[in-house]
């Protein structure tokens, strides 16, 4: 039961069953989704999906850092980073209830 | 951007498709990968990133404004780890080299260009 990973085609296939879409389709269709959030993320724009969560882009700022094996200290550079914010109905769906059914 | 304005984009791209269809095509993918959260399954979506699960064990927590102990049960999160392309594109490493680095599947960003 548990262990098994789902991809883009679990994804492509989701689609065609649901939507009638046919299957080379269904699976441009998953890409493109993906793309646009990528892209969106990209631009430093928050992604939010209600009931599923959202993506914020975060600036980090330069700090030290420590090479653990070695334990020579090396900077690391300001970047961004992303991070995913699970909503209150995903938390409830994956905990096995469904308690705070908001839609 | 919300969910319904990622619809609306999508829709713009595929005017063959209502708008309903791509909610639904949205829908799908979103839940899908609730689904397999849920029976404790790992989405890897290569390019984006991984969503997986985490067990978190029971603990006593804190009301932090009355001070009062509180049974916190066991719980299972959800966790999202980003992707090594996306990473680099998040730093700009996109504009000189996603295009040339074929180390990494850009199928994503190659079909969100191409059907416009």
């Amino acid at each position: 039961m548990a262990g098994k990973t789902v991809t883009r085609a679990d994804l492509s296939e989701a689609v065609y069953q649901r939507v009638g879409l046919s299957r080379t389709e269904s699976a441009q269709l998953v890409e493109t989704v993906l793309g646009e959030i990528c892209d969106t993320l990209e631009r430093g724009e928050t992604v939010k999906l209600s009931s599923f969560g959202s993506f914020v882009v975060r600036e980090k700022g330069e700090r030290i850092g420590r090479n653990p094996k070695t334990g020579v200290e090396v900077p690391i550079e300001p970047r961004r980073v992303m991070v995913f914010k699970p909503s209150n109905v995903m938390k409830s769906k994956i905990n096995g209830g469904d308690e705070t059914d908001d839609e | 951007m919300i969910k319904s304005e990622l619809v609306l984009r999508i829709a713009e791209q595929n005017p063959h498709l209502y708008q309903r269809d791509v909610e639904n095509i949205v829908n799908a993918i979103l839940d899908t990968i609730v689904d397999a959260l849920a029976r404790g399954d790992r989405v890897e979506l290569r390019g984006f990133g991984a969503f997986s699960v985490k067990k978190r064990d029971a603990r006593i927590g804190r009301n932090p404004r009355t001070g009062e102990t509180v049974p916190v049960s066991e719980k299972v999160i959800p966790v999202f780890k980003t992707g090594k392309e996306m990473r680099l594109r998040l730093n700009g490493a996109s504009n000189g080299a996603s295009g040339a680095s074929g180390a990494v599947p850009t199928g994503a960003s190659i079909a969100a260009r191409a059907a416009d």
